[in-house]
């Protein structure tokens, strides 16, 4: 007889019952067995799986100190040796979402097992863990647990049985693999051409990255009050690169010190991207990061001042992903600077 | 703001307020030019890309 597979199930304060937004300050707690919409689960996981335990952390406590709860909820996974974790579903709360991918990704890094979650394609924390976890579309609140109870157990079953789950039963993870196709990529294309010119509408192969669109910022009501911060994609750094910012698929970014600078000088900055010829940018790196006029409209009151540091990455086939969380780093590393008074002007090569 | 030569890829990618650069390898510089008339040039674009910041917008905006 087949073993039935060891699942653990997490959850927040609230659907965990311990209490509402009053015990939302919990630390994390393991409870025997299923709780709560665990019980829907394991109706659902009939004789396939049984859940063994759930963790059961408040949303503070959580959200406060994400990544270090996150990992301690992992290990009170892993002290259950699970073939599977469940975690939520969250629907469309970000907090408990924040919670859910956090601890999907601690535990796939730790375990190596798989972990799945259901939330809202609203919920902030689907475009931050997706490609961490396997994230079931869900419905806004609990009045679709059902659905989302559903939804989770199949792309879970699937998942520990080795299949490849079906398109559409989770965010897409953004993840390269081969596959074998009979025609070649020259006949597909021809045929879908063909389906095109006689009015069909063929599926893509390939659909392009889903770009996270953000509201544009309010406009600056008074220049000459405003701090200016400068940043680029092109690779200037300091002349030694101090942090090893790569070329080529950047994994990070970087700050660096222009204090007492009234240009960019090419004794102490370099360019190194691997997307464009440096030469130009290496030889006055003010153009690529415009430090000399900047700091002369300064010097006018033109504006306010100019932060004494600048931002910069390598923009060469990085990934979406990162590309995305060095703007998000970046937006908080300035707001955590500056107030409402501040302008960035970012360069691209 | 941002201030680049792909002015499309900018937009693609969700880019808000964007100012038009000299170029991919310098978009705020011209080698081609004296180093005076560069300096110059690269003014008036920082000058429009504050300019991009002082103004309101609803939607994707190309100065």
């Amino acid at each position: 007889m087949v073993r039935s597979l060891r699942v653990v199930h997490y959850l927040n304060q609230f659907f965990g019952q311990i209490g509402g937004e009053d015990q939302a300050g919990t630390a994390c707690q393991v409870k025997p067995g299923p709780v709560g919409p665990g019980l829907a689960f394991k109706a659902l996981l009939g004789g396939q799986a049984e859940i063994v335990a759930t963790v059961i952390c408040g949303d503070n406590y959580m959200g406060e100190n994400l990544e270090q709860t996150s990992l301690a909820a992992a290990e009170l996974v892993a002290q259950h040796q699970p073939d599977l974790l469940l975690a939520g579903p969250a629907f469309v709360s970000g907090r408990y979402g924040m919670a859910c991918g956090a601890v999907c990704q601690a535990v796939a890094q730790q375990l190596g097992i798989p972990t799945v979650t259901g939330m809202s394609e609203e919920n902030p924390a689907v475009d931050i863990y997706k490609a961490h976890a396997y994230i079931a579309p869900a419905g806004k609140s609990a009045a679709k647990m059902k659905d989302a109870a559903q939804a989770m157990v199949k792309l879970a079953l699937a998942l520990a049985q080795g299949q490849e789950p079906e398109p559409g039963s989770y965010f897409a993870q953004g993840k390269r693999r081969l596959v074998v196709r009979e025609a070649s990529g020259a006949q597909r294309a021809v045929q879908m051409l063909v389906e095109l010119l006689q009015g069909g509408e063929p599926a893509t192969e390939l659909p392009l990255p889903n770009f996270e669109k953000v509201p544009p910022a309010p406009a600056l009501t008074n220049l000459a009050e405003a701090v200016i911060v400068l940043g680029t994609e092109g690779g200037v750094t300091p002349v030694d690169n101090p942090d090893r910012i790569e070329m080529s698929m950047a994994t990070k970014w970087g700050r660096y010190s222009l204090e007492g600078l009234a240009a960019m000088d090419p004794e102490r900055f370099t360019a190194s991207h691997g997307g464009y010829d440096n030469t130009a940018a290496k030889q006055n790196p003010n153009r690529v990061v415009p430090l000399d006029v900047m700091c002369d409209l300064a010097g006018e009151g033109v504006v306010g001042s100019l932060a004494e540091f600048f931002y910069t990455t390598a923009g060469n086939a990085t990934t979406v992903d990162n590309a995305t969380r060095f703007g998000r780093e970046i937006a908080q590393d300035i707001r955590a600077r500056f107030q409402d008074k501040v302008g960035v002007v970012f360069t691209s090569t | 703001m941002l201030i680049c030569t792909l002015t499309s890829i900018a937009q693609s990618v969700g880019a808000n307020r964007i100012v038009p650069a000299l170029g991919i390898p310098h978009p705020l510089g011209d080698p081609s030019l004296s180093a005076g008339d560069e300096r110059k040039k690269r003014r008036q674009l920082v000058q429009k890309a504050l300019q991009a910041l002082t103004t309101p917008i609803s939607e994707q905006t190309i100065f």
